[in-house]
């Protein structure tokens, strides 16, 4: 058994974890006939809690609850990973991208996220403002506006042979790719790292 | 063709409820069940750092490319078995894939979500396993992501789309 939760316990390679969560499709459709997407999510949530009135939020959300559940356990299925199989070791992060960090001020590798920005000392500072209410921010508008997330797009859409998915995805990477080696590194100075 | 590609009546989001029937209860398990597993590959193939995604970014790692592109695969493949041998829900139901139309904000979305993805190191499912695995703080990033949808929703017929 021990043996077992040590194998566990290893980080899962991507050939392991890439065909589970594409498992996710055929397992949703199967047990209810459901799209697999996660942002709209957050769409629920501004539906029941402060609708106000506006029509993109003024629908039947009681027959989506399942996507709220489907959530929660991924919260659940983060505090089980990490509570019973987590990895001892530190994470092996590519040398490249260390350096190029470290040269940004990030000095704290240890952890999956590191602590030099996801803290809750940084809550009420710039760097706060710039990742947690900036950054979420942009994640909860942009999939909003784009109508589906990693999942609903990049997984969901293309497994589906949507090519309007296809396109989301590239502006996805696009937008990526643009806030990484163009604004973050300014952003992050003016931040005060 | 058995699958029924029907728009949803009363809306497209990127996870319609396509069911005839209705779940409530205990009937609702099974989506928790299938949320603990998928928050868990999200923890275990470190899917949930920061770092994997600069790293994807960066193109100094395959890892994100191999994880995103297999589940394609394999999501590819599941449809088209499901397409050619007309499997039905558990309910009995046609399996029905809602057409995505094309917009606009697909592309300035998709962008902007993009911008997001890069400083937060999560796109929103992430967001939840990253709070589940300890890192309180991102129940901030989620709040934020939450405004940030609702703002789309109160100026939504005011963009371009």
């Amino acid at each position: 058994m021990n043996t077992f939760i040590e194998w566990l316990s290893q980080p899962w390679p991507w050939y392991v974890a890439g065909p589970m969560i594409g498992l996710t499709v055929p397992a949703l459709l199967i047990i209810g006939n459901k799209s697999f997407g996660i942002s709209s999510s957050l769409r629920h949530v501004c539906a029941i809690c402060i609708p106000a009135g506006i029509p993109f939020f003024n629908y039947n959300w009681k027959k989506e609850t399942w996507n709220l559940i489907f959530v929660l356990g991924i919260l659940i299925g983060g505090f089980v990973a990490t509570t019973f199989i987590s990895d001892p070791n530190e994470i092996v992060i590519a040398a490249d991208t260390q350096q190029e960090l470290a040269a940004l001020g990030i000095t704290d590798f240890s952890g999956l996220m590191p602590a030099d920005i996801f803290s809750w000392e940084n809550v009420f500072t710039a760097k706060g403002l710039l990742f947690f209410v900036f950054g979420g921010f942009l994640v909860g508008f942009g999939t909003r506006y784009a109508g589906g997330c990693t999942s609903g797009h990049a997984i969901m859409g293309i497994s589906a042979l949507q090519w309007p998915s296809l396109v989301a995805t590239i502006f996805f990477m696009l937008g990526g790719f643009l806030m990484t080696h163009v604004i973050m590194e300014p952003l992050m100075k003016l931040v005060g790292f | 063709m058995k699958v029924a590609e029907k728009e949803i009546e009363e809306f497209v989001c990127d996870a319609p409820n396509a069911q005839d029937k209705s779940e409530r209860g205990l009937a609702l398990l099974k989506y928790l069940i299938l949320g603990v597993l998928f928050g868990i590959v999200f923890v275990k193939a470190e899917i949930i750092s920061w770092f994997r995604i600069q790293e994807m970014f960066r193109m100094t790692s395959f890892h994100m490319y191999g994880v995103i592109g297999s589940a394609i695969v394999t999501g590819i493949i599941s449809i088209q078995l499901i397409k050619r041998f007309g499997i039905k829900s558990v309910a009995g139901e046609l399996i029905t894939i809602p057409t995505k139309v094309f917009k606009k904000g697909q592309i300035y979305g998709g962008f902007i979500f993009g911008l997001g993805w890069a400083l937060t190191g999560a796109c929103p499912g992430p967001l939840f396993a990253q709070i589940g695995s300890g890192f309180t703080v991102i129940i901030i990033t989620l709040l934020a992501a939450i405004a940030g949808t609702w703002v789309y929703g109160k100026f939504a017929d005011r963009l371009p789309n």
